[in-house]
């Protein structure tokens, strides 16, 4: 019965609101009306400043997020996200204490010790079968082993270079941070990857079912460790924008970021058993995400309150749309 | 037929990473200053039980072919229930301890329900509610600190007639009256039928739904036990994130050291047992070899990254090469 009522209201929308997914559309409404809420307590949530200023934020936990959707539309998770985002941070700094040529490679340096870390991930989980979640997690271990060792314990005292400052701070176009413009970029390119090439079809067909997609002749483990490579890079090069905005990298500033991201993914309507999801979820999911924290640390909650209510509204909002089957 | 094959195959994880536990602490003892003393078996006993606790706690889970990213969130909003509670004259303190107990139950209760009834990914789950966790955790202590009583404390954390070390013999206990019971019962044996093969199990009628939240609430149970005793050790309480995440980390490398399959369906809480107390000890090998201790995060990563590309060892075995797909 309530099938008939769906499709009633259905026929009655818009063509591209029929199409689209329910979950994307929930998740967009879930924004909406964050922000009616956060009106209703100050009128500044709904001024173009605080809008731009976070998508700002956002853009991080954005660039963050699609390195990690890849890698769940797999079926996979990347639970190294954490000290990726450190390491590519402090590794970028580090560079940049070399001289002009450092300061020259710093970006490109740190983004490839991401890759390599994803590397390991990739051929753990592709060629030698291990689980991505302990694996994963073997590899953040690893990595923050490195970085204490790197730093003695403390903070770095490297600082970030102009151009990742730049990067995360700056203005290319007047009124458009340019971290939000890297991330349209970001966002633009993986779009086309995962709908118009047949490494992007390859994702999906792994995330539905890993044997079939290998029966049909594709490399699947060529297609994971790349993925798993790629969502290394990115959660290091989200490390690199996050140390251009804070003009220095951080021991423990990637542990805000995991979480987040697979929620992120998560609410967007992608599978965490992969091979469903579009990247305009992960979209809706990053903004949902960044606006709820914002709207709770606006409202001076404190650090212990706004982690209850983000676990929660993250439970929550699963059990509306997250559901698995029911085994019958 | 020969019946001890049988037994020898099923606990030949167990028995490896008794062996590991039994060759690291050899050295480990062998290399210490004070040599294989009361003391030092004491002091190795205190660190590695912890982590026992958690351990055992994440093998239920992971015997349902589940994962529980919330046990070390579980150990520290214990460890700060227990620093407000767990204070006062007996029967204070005995309500304290049921308080903390009850409390543990009820955050793997919440976990079970989400995850069996919900029917969310337990991954995702359980990292939400080890948010909530932690965060009840933050308002229970936003600054570390607190107090317990010091006389049990102390008992429990001894030693026996001067040698036998107490917390151990708490986690003997807790093994007899927890994991012995629950691994025999017909919800234990759902509980690894579940995660062998949930498809087969629902079919043959086991109460797969209720082995599983009863495996997860005793999870919860479990994390909490470890939590009251890392009170006991420190006297305080703190929410810390760090060390919670360390703890949920350190307790998948035990159970993978132990010989518990990620996969589901085999393993046992002995083997996470020695898993984590063989873990403990290797991360201590540092320190009696006069290593700076900042290189400790690395050797312990490396010694599980190795741990868990052990498992690939069983690839040399796929004839099929479907069988890579699980």
């Amino acid at each position: 019965m309530s099938e008939t009522t769906l499709g009633g209201i259905a026929g009655r929308m818009p063509k591209f609101l029929r199409r689209a997914d329910p979950a994307v559309v929930t998740a967009f409404a879930c924004i909406v009306i964050l922000l009616l809420l956060g009106s209703l307590y100050s009128r500044s949530f709904l001024s173009p400043e605080y809008l731009l200023q976070q998508l700002k934020v956002a853009s991080f936990l954005g660039v963050i997020a699609t390195g990690m959707m890849l890698v769940i539309l797999l079926g996979q998770i990347d639970l190294s996200v954490p000290w990726s985002v450190a390491t590519g941070a402090m590794m970028a700094c580090a560079a940049a204490a070399y001289g002009p040529v450092g300061v020259a490679l710093a970006i490109p340096f740190g983004v490839l010790c991401g890759v390599a870390i994803g590397l390991v991930n990739g051929i753990g989980v592709a060629y030698l079968r291990i689980p991505s979640m302990i694996i994963t997690l073997a590899t953040n271990a690893v990595a923050q082993g490195l970085m204490v060792v790197y730093t003695g314990g403390f903070s770095p005292q490297d600082s970030a270079t102009a151009a990742m400052r730049y990067l995360a701070t700056g203005f290319t176009i007047p009124g458009v941070p340019n971290a939000v413009i890297i991330w349209a970029l970001i966002g633009a390119a993986m779009v086309f990857v995962l709908t118009r090439t047949s490494f992007g079809r390859a994702v999906y067909g792994i995330g539905n079912r890993e044997r079939a997609a290998y029966l049909s002749g594709i490399d699947t483990r060529r297609i994971v460790l790349i993925a798993f490579a790629v969502s290394g890079g990115l959660s290091a090069f989200g490390g690199v924008l996050l140390a251009g905005y804070a003009s220095k990298a951080a021991q423990s500033m990637g542990d805000a970021y995991l979480l987040p991201s697979i929620a992120a993914v998560v609410l967007g309507g992608t599978s965490i058993l992969g091979g469903r999801g579009s990247y305009l979820g992960t979209v809706a999911g990053v903004i949902l995400i960044t606006l709820l924290q914002s709207i709770l640390s606006v409202m001076q909650m404190p650090e212990a309150g706004r982690q209850i209510i983000y676990g929660v509204v993250i439970v929550a909002m699963l059990l509306l749309y997250g559901r698995a089957p029911a085994s019958r | 037929m020969k019946d001890w094959r049988y037994w020898l195959a099923e606990q030949r994880g167990t028995l490896l990473a008794f062996g590991i536990f039994i060759v690291m602490f050899a050295i480990y003892s062998g290399n210490h200053p004070a040599g294989f003393t009361a003391n030092v078996v004491q002091t190795a006993a205190n660190k590695g039980v912890l982590l026992a606790f958690v351990a055992m706690a994440q093998t239920l889970v992971v015997i349902t072919a589940g994962i529980d990213l919330s046990v070390g969130m579980i150990f520290t909003l214990t460890n700060c229930m227990a620093s407000w509670l767990v204070i006062g004259t007996g029967l204070e303190t005995a309500f304290g301890v049921l308080a903390v107990l009850g409390t543990g139950l009820v955050c793997g209760a919440v976990n079970g329900a989400i995850v069996i009834y919900g029917r969310l990914q337990p991954i995702v789950a359980t990292i939400a509610t080890g948010a909530v966790f932690f965060g009840l955790a933050l308002l229970l202590r936003p600054v570390p600190g607190g107090s317990v009583n010091e006389d049990l404390a102390d008992f429990l954390t001894g030693r026996f007639f001067g040698v036998v070390p107490a917390s151990l013999v708490a986690l003997l206990v807790i093994v007899l009256v927890v994991w012995v019971p629950f691994s025999r019962s017909e919800f234990g044996r759902a509980a690894y039928a579940a995660g062998s093969s949930e498809t087969a199990a629902y079919m043959s009628g086991v109460p797969i739904r209720r082995g599983k939240f009863l495996a997860y609430t005793l999870a919860g149970l479990l994390a909490a036990i470890g939590g009251l005793f890392l009170t006991f050790f420190t006297y305080t309480g703190e929410a810390a994130y760090a060390s919670g995440n360390a703890y949920t980390l350190f307790s998948i490398a035990a159970v993978v050291l132990g010989g518990v399959s990620l996969f589901g369906g085999k393993g046992s809480a002995i083997g996470a047992i020695f898993g984590a107390l063989a873990f403990r000890t290797i991360g201590d090998l540092l320190f009696v070899f006069d290593f700076d201790p900042l290189w400790q995060p690395l050797f312990q990563g490396v010694i599980l990254l190795i741990a868990v590309s052990l498992g690939a060892f069983a690839l040399f075995r796929v004839r099929n090469r479907l069988e890579w797909f699980l």
